[in-house]
């Protein structure tokens, strides 16, 4: 906990780092200053984009003492404002699977090969990011702790896998490596209160090691404080137990 | 969260973006997260021309309802316009 007669500094920029196949991407970089160590964390942005509420996000964790990257999984869909490019992804079925994993273990490559890094690594991801993380966590074994939120698509019927993606990432759930906290609305409608019930069992049937938080009065996407499904009450509980989850694995582990 | 829910029509026209005009070679649609519009999920129309870059585009954010409003007023106009023998072919169309 922060007090006030204390240091406090922070950098912040863009960087370009090494994605999928060794590809050049940029990213978004945002670390405590002084020496460390200091545990990182990735945040993977949501289908909208590469937009301020993440940039807003990876300051936000290093703000709380992470070095955080975010990369732009978009960075081969051309560059204009987020929305545009955004628009652009939607409009082509997302991005492909493999290529995010390629760009996320390369955001945690660079995280691990900094001086100032302490050797835990954890991901965070809300929405299509959420799914993302997930996937991440159980295909990549080089992460210390998941954070999911609202990850829609974790669950997919077989008619809605694409060649982008081929496997629903539900399916790799005996995999996954590392601690999770999940984050949800039961309003939501991806993931459903039912979806959400479906992936709980599956990590519960595995004997993963993870802690489920699921709001009342809440749906997709409530942290965004610039959309009207932002919920206060919630939003602020959430952050907390998502911020007692990163200490209790990424700081104290 | 994302639907991933668009679909692609390849069509002939021009679009406003700003104070320019520009030639719209595709049109966007899809039922996923709106941008602006304060739902959860709309009917999404980005007219746009992919080979100048994410920028050429005009975008429509609509709810269910005024997305069939629209469907169906279109489709109303295009009939009276048949119907008065004034409806062009797209070979007339003048590409720019």
């Amino acid at each position: 906990m922060y007090q006030t007669n204390q240091y406090e500094g922070m950098i912040a920029e863009t960087i370009t780092m090494q994605g999928h196949k060794g590809e050049t991407i940029n990213a978004y970089i945002a670390r405590p200053l002084g020496s460390g160590p200091f545990p990182a964390m990735v945040t993977i942005h949501h289908a909208p984009g590469w937009d301020e509420w993440y940039r807003e996000c990876t300051r936000k964790f290093a703000h709380h003492g992470y070095v955080t990257i975010s990369p732009n999984l978009y960075f081969r869909d051309g560059h204009g404002t987020p929305e545009d490019v955004g628009a652009k992804v939607r409009a082509g079925g997302g991005i492909p699977d493999e290529q995010v994993l390629g760009d996320l273990d390369g955001a945690n490559k660079l995280l691990r090969s900094l001086p100032y890094v302490s050797g835990k690594v954890g991901v965070f991801g809300t929405c299509s990011g959420g799914r993302h993380g997930f996937l991440a966590a159980c295909r990549l074994k080089n992460f210390d702790a998941l954070v999911e939120c609202w990850g829609g698509r974790v669950v997919m019927p077989k008619e809605d896998l694409t060649p982008k993606q081929p496997v629903a990432p539900i399916d790799y759930t005996k995999d996954l490596s590392c601690p999770m906290i999940g984050i949800f609305g039961n309003d939501d409608k991806s993931p459903s209160p039912e979806q959400v019930n479906l992936h709980e069992a599956e990590l519960k049937k595995h004997g993963k090691n993870y802690e489920f938080h699921r709001y009342d009065g809440a749906g997709h996407g409530f942290f965004y404080y610039d959309r009207p499904a932002y919920r206060q009450e919630q939003a602020v509980d959430g952050w907390k137990k998502v911020l007692a989850f990163c200490e209790k694995n990424l700081k104290k582990a | 969260m994302c639907t991933m829910i668009a679909h692609q029509a390849k069509i002939e026209g021009r679009g406003k973006s700003g104070q320019d005009w520009f030639e719209v070679r595709e049109a966007n649609v899809s039922y996923d997260h709106p941008y602006d519009l304060p739902l959860e999920h709309a009917l999404n129309i980005d007219f746009v021309n992919e080979a100048a870059g994410p920028g050429a585009r005009v975008a429509v954010e609509l709810s269910v309802e005024a997305a069939r409003k629209l469907v169906q007023t279109i489709e109303a106009v295009l009939a009276q316009a048949e119907q008065r023998g004034v409806l062009e072919d797209l070979p007339q169309a003048v590409s720019r």
